[in-house]
């Protein structure tokens, strides 16, 4: 009786034992730092594919005076140069190593035949394959192009366009320039689409600009409204772009961050993001369950509200794009056909998370965020379940099928909810005519493009393998009524004739 | 009653009158006309016809493939709220209909305009039925078609009430098409009074309860 009583006693220690360490594994893998939407909408955790390597402020790089509302950056190669909006100058850094960084230059005066050599609150920096420098030079009014040396080559300066008033100032806001050195540019207060110069600095019209949206109404409305009515009602203008970035097939992908509707986001009458091509339209694929704007609660929470407002956007050499969100600080990713491969960040004072980010751009798979008011940049680099992404989709393009569908399972393991790995492991298995396969991984994820094109494989293999049972089966349907018939026939006849009456 | 199950007389017009639903369908006029006057509709084929209505309604649901149809997230269904979407209309138009035509010269009575109603609801059976099985066989681009079959679906039974209220209580097309749009404000006002019915019986209940509330309080 009383070793039974031992007994049961050990039995309950070690369960509630069991039931307390429990509950404490599953807290600590919990972070929400990173996560992702669903087919139904609803937030998934995932892995983090980024993490924190190091944040740089104006301390950690040595500089004597500090960054002021810095809110342009631009890398190329290992180089990265960042606006000092606020000090009126450009501080060049390089990266060595995996996680450091240090300041090689600072440009605050510019030189050769030009009569203003100093900068005045420079926005935007772009550097060409021939080491020719572009500065958006925003209060001066001006883009200017320079050599490696910093001597003035030209300047873009404001268009000459009918549309544009006289006394109007031209605030050359952001650039790009693309592999011919023709400048895109947004200006401040000019919302007719990017500015775009030829090589010679001469204005060769605007591109890309968002279409008009009013409705039927409005339409009436303004029609017959009276000449002071008009003046109080608010034009229809297109938006503005807030950034833009240059892939490196030379399309330009631009963010808009203010909307007067933001549920036009959701139906997609509105478009957070744009890939423009060289005629100026927008050509982004949109094939993700939910258009791609960021979050998809625009609800108040947490001292935030509104959608997400996209600052900046830059686009891997793999084609998936990575938009800042300025508002709840979070960078969403994109792939190529526009479905959602993570989100992290957040707003805050810890490292990985920002107070008013302005510029994100990146340095190979690294990530750098600009962040205006902390004065700071934060480096991002891959962990290992970003890696195996990553890996997936370039061995998937390569054509290496197999490694592809070895490297989605892996992320299977890590992260069962992660819906890429089972659409990424459905198209793998595509290519490999493994159709069957595809389709019921195409399936679990309701990704009907996909399981589209699959099912058209598996649909036409499958008659051509039972062609002859479908042959056989049609004649019968024919032949089975036609020749019962014929039999009644025949004996109707059989039974009239008088031959067979006695 | 039950004595009427053993009779196989029962089960041959049960089963003619269900096939003549399809005759229906073929000759509306012609149809609808010897529904009632050669009564050669029954009450069992119309339940069973609305009963398949219904089913069919909650099986597209879960059998239509998601190429065709976005998935239905099952938490937020409520079967019966897909039952009364077809039952609760179908009650309002018969009864408003009746209410109308009755005053008007019409010769069909309520069992005959419930009857000729849910003949006229067939198609959407008939054609929703095999379309939901088709649908997963075929590809998103062949998708488009289902969506137009589908509405031939509803337009077509909604032709053939319309024909039918005209047939049974032998009116003419005019008056036949008036009747149909009077019949719809008739449904329109009866959902009016219906929900300043329950919103009543609602606030005189809180009344009740806030009395009950109340006297709690004091004691």
């Amino acid at each position: 009786m009383k070793n039974k009583l031992i007994k049961f006693g050990a039995m309950v220690a070690s369960a509630i034992v069991l039931a307390t360490s429990i509950p404490a594994v599953a807290t600590a893998a919990e972070s929400n730092y990173s996560y992702i939407y669903d087919y139904w909408g609803d937030v998934q955790e995932m892995p983090d594919s980024y993490a924190v390597c190091n944040v740089f402020t104006s301390a950690e790089l040595g500089l004597d005076l500090k960054l002021n509302n810095p809110s342009g950056m631009f890398v190329k190669d290992d180089t990265i140069y960042v606006c000092d909006t606020g000090n009126n100058r450009i501080v060049v850094l390089k990266r060595v190593g995996f996680d450091q960084i240090y300041v090689t230059q600072i440009i605050d005066e510019i030189y050769g035949d030009v009569e203003e050599k100093k900068l005045n609150g420079p926005t935007d920096i772009a550097v060409s394959d021939e080491g020719n420098i572009f500065i958006a030079d925003k209060n001066n009014g001006r883009v200017l192009k320079l050599d490696s040396e910093l001597n003035y080559i030209l300047e873009f300066s404001k268009p000459d366009d009918s549309s544009l008033t006289e006394d109007s100032t031209f605030l050359p806001h952001k650039i790009v320039i693309d592999t011919a050195e023709r400048v895109y540019c947004i200006s401040t207060g000019i919302n007719k689409g990017l500015i775009k110069y030829e090589a010679d600095a001469t204005f060769s019209g605007f591109v890309g600009a968002t279409k008009v949206d009013y409705n039927f109404g409005q339409y009436l409305q303004k029609r017959f409204a009276s000449q002071e009515k008009l003046k109080r009602m608010e034009s229809f203008v297109p938006t503005e772009y807030d950034n833009l970035y240059m892939d490196n097939e030379g399309f330009i992908y631009a963010v808009i961050s203010k909307f007067e509707d933001e549920a036009k986001l959701k139906t997609g009458d509105a478009q957070a993001v744009r890939k423009l091509n060289m005629l100026g339209d927008d050509i982004l694929v949109r094939n993700g369950t939910y258009h791609p704007f960021g979050d998809l609660y625009m609800g108040t929470g947490g001292g935030y509200t509104g959608a997400s407002q996209f600052k900046d956007v830059t686009v891997l050499d793999n084609d998936i794009y990575i938009c800042l969100d300025g508002n709840r600080g979070r960078l969403f990713g994109y792939d190529d056909q526009g479905k959602m491969v993570f989100i992290f960040g957040g707003n805050g004072n810890m490292d990985g998370y920002f107070r008013r980010p302005v510029a994100i751009e990146h340095m190979g798979k690294d990530l750098l965020v600009l962040d205006s008011l902390d004065c700071s940049i934060t480096l991002f680099t891959t962990t290992e379940f970003g890696e195996l992404i990553y890996t997936a989709m370039d061995t998937f393009d390569e054509g290496e099928y197999e490694a592809s569908a070895a490297a989605w399972t892996e992320i299977m393991k890590q992260d069962g909810n992660y819906e890429l790995a089972y659409i990424g492991l459905g198209r793998a298995n595509l290519r490999q005519k493994n159709y069957s396969e595809a389709l019921s991984y195409f399936e679990l994820k309701y990704d009907e493009v996909n399981y589209s094109k699959a099912f058209q494989q598996y649909r036409k293999k499958w008659v051509e393998k039972n062609i002859a049972i479908i042959v056989i089966v049609i004649l019968a349907l024919f032949l089975i009524p036609l020749g019962i018939g014929k039999i009644n026939s025949i004996k109707r006849e059989i039974d009239r004739e008088d031959f067979f009456k006695k | 009653m039950f004595n009427s199950l053993k009779n196989p007389e029962t089960y041959s017009k049960y089963f003619k009158s269900l096939k003549f639903a399809f005759y229906c369908l073929s000759h509306p006029l012609d149809g609808f006309w010897d529904l009632t006057h050669e009564k050669r509709g029954t009450y069992a084929a119309a339940n069973t016809i609305l009963f398949l209505t219904v089913l069919t309604r909650l099986l597209r649901l879960r059998f239509t493939s998601f190429v065709i149809q976005k998935p239905v997230y099952w938490e937020d269904i409520n079967v019966f709220v897909y039952i009364a979407s077809i039952v609760f209309p179908l009650a309002l138009w018969v009864v408003g209909n009746w209410g109308l035509t009755t005053l008007f010269d019409g010769k069909g009575r309520l069992g005959q305009v419930y009857i000729a109603t849910c003949y006229g609801l067939l198609p959407y059976p008939v054609i929703q039925l095999p379309l939901m099985i088709a649908s997963n066989f075929v590809t998103i681009e062949e998708g488009q078609l289902f969506n137009v079959l589908g509405v031939i679906s509803l337009v077509y039974a909604a032709i053939l009430i319309i024909l039918a209220m005209g047939q049974i209580h032998e009116y003419t097309l005019a008056k036949n098409i008036l009747f149909t749009v009077a019949t719809l404000f008739a449904m329109l006002v009866m959902i009016f009074i219906l929900m300043v019915f329950f919103s009543m019986i609602s606030q005189g209940v809180a009344y009740f309860i806030s009395i009950g509330k109340e006297l709690m309080f004091r004691m």
